[in-house]
């Protein structure tokens, strides 16, 4: 096992732990602190598939910029948030979580069995794409950039214009009324 | 070099959470944060299978999009959020239960 792959799985393991932390934990500052924990690691994991551009901008929107809102979000709205979450006790496991909890692991159930049957690494054109797979060396940003220009350039578009919607639906709807 | 298919078992764990936080969380920020497991879930799986995919990186150019729309995502759900929470003073989704006044 080299070095590569420790780091990997640790990374993997953080997920994981962080994750099932957020939905555990009863306090919500906590959560939402464990959250970043969970978004950065996650960048982690996109690096090792050699994606480094993708995890820069994981960090840079996720943890920069939803999570500030998330953490502002909260604090305009949970005065008495606070004393529910006393007042609920730290019963960890409730009788109203037991179907999602089933039904959370059913799903996980049938994605394993499927990723098992799938067997993703054996897969045609995975084992076929000889030269057309990333190697640790090559300059991601400059395929990326060249095909966000030509290939994907319609898309890209329109997700521009979706992000000017999304601006000003975010902008009228946080507005203040001004006669009431 | 780590194996696809361990990318596709951290990602259905994690989606898996996410779903488990969407059906049981009395709170809109948690269900939100759910909903965002679910989608670093699929950005992981987009990335992972964008590998094999070098010239066209296909891939890596739709997690970008998705991360883009999950950040637009979030900023309108927190702000309709806000609001629901200035009108109904909570964010229990059990409790907004009436459109009208």
């Amino acid at each position: 096992m080299n070095i590569e792959q420790i780091v990997f799985y640790l990374f993997a393991a953080m997920v994981l732990l962080s994750a099932l932390m957020v939905v555990c934990l009863k306090n919500l500052v906590r959560s939402i602190f464990l959250f970043f924990i969970t978004l950065f690691c996650m960048a982690g994991l996109f690096v090792f598939a050699l994606a480094d551009f993708v995890a820069i901008t994981q960090l840079v929107i996720y943890v920069g910029g939803v999570l500030v809102l998330m953490i502002f979000a909260f604090l305009l709205s949970n005065r008495e948030l606070l004393n529910n979450t006393k007042a609920a006790g730290s019963k960890l496991l409730n009788i109203h979580h037991l179907p999602g909890l089933l039904i959370a692991l059913l799903f996980f159930l049938v994605l394993t069995v499927t990723l098992l049957n799938a067997d993703p690494d054996k897969l045609q054109w995975v084992q076929q794409s000889g030269s057309n797979t990333l190697q640790p060396s090559d300059n991601t940003i400059h395929h990326l950039g060249i095909n966000i220009m030509t290939r994907y350039l319609l898309p890209f578009e329109v997700i521009s214009v979706l992000l000017l919607m999304a601006l000003i639906g975010a902008a009228h709807l946080a507005r203040k009324e001004k006669n009431t | 070099m780590i194996p696809l298919s361990h990318y596709l078992f951290i990602s259905a764990a994690l989606f898996s959470i996410g779903l488990y936080a969407v059906l049981t969380k009395r709170n809109s920020i948690l269900i939100l944060i759910g909903i965002e497991f679910m989608l670093n879930a699929a950005i992981l799986n987009f990335v992972a299978f964008s590998r094999h995919d070098k010239f066209a990186s296909g891939g890596q150019v739709f997690a970008l999009f998705a991360i883009v729309l999950a950040a637009a995502a979030v900023a309108v759900t927190l702000a309709i959020i806000l609001n629901v929470y200035k009108y109904y003073k909570t964010i229990d989704p059990t409790k907004i239960d009436q459109l009208r006044d």
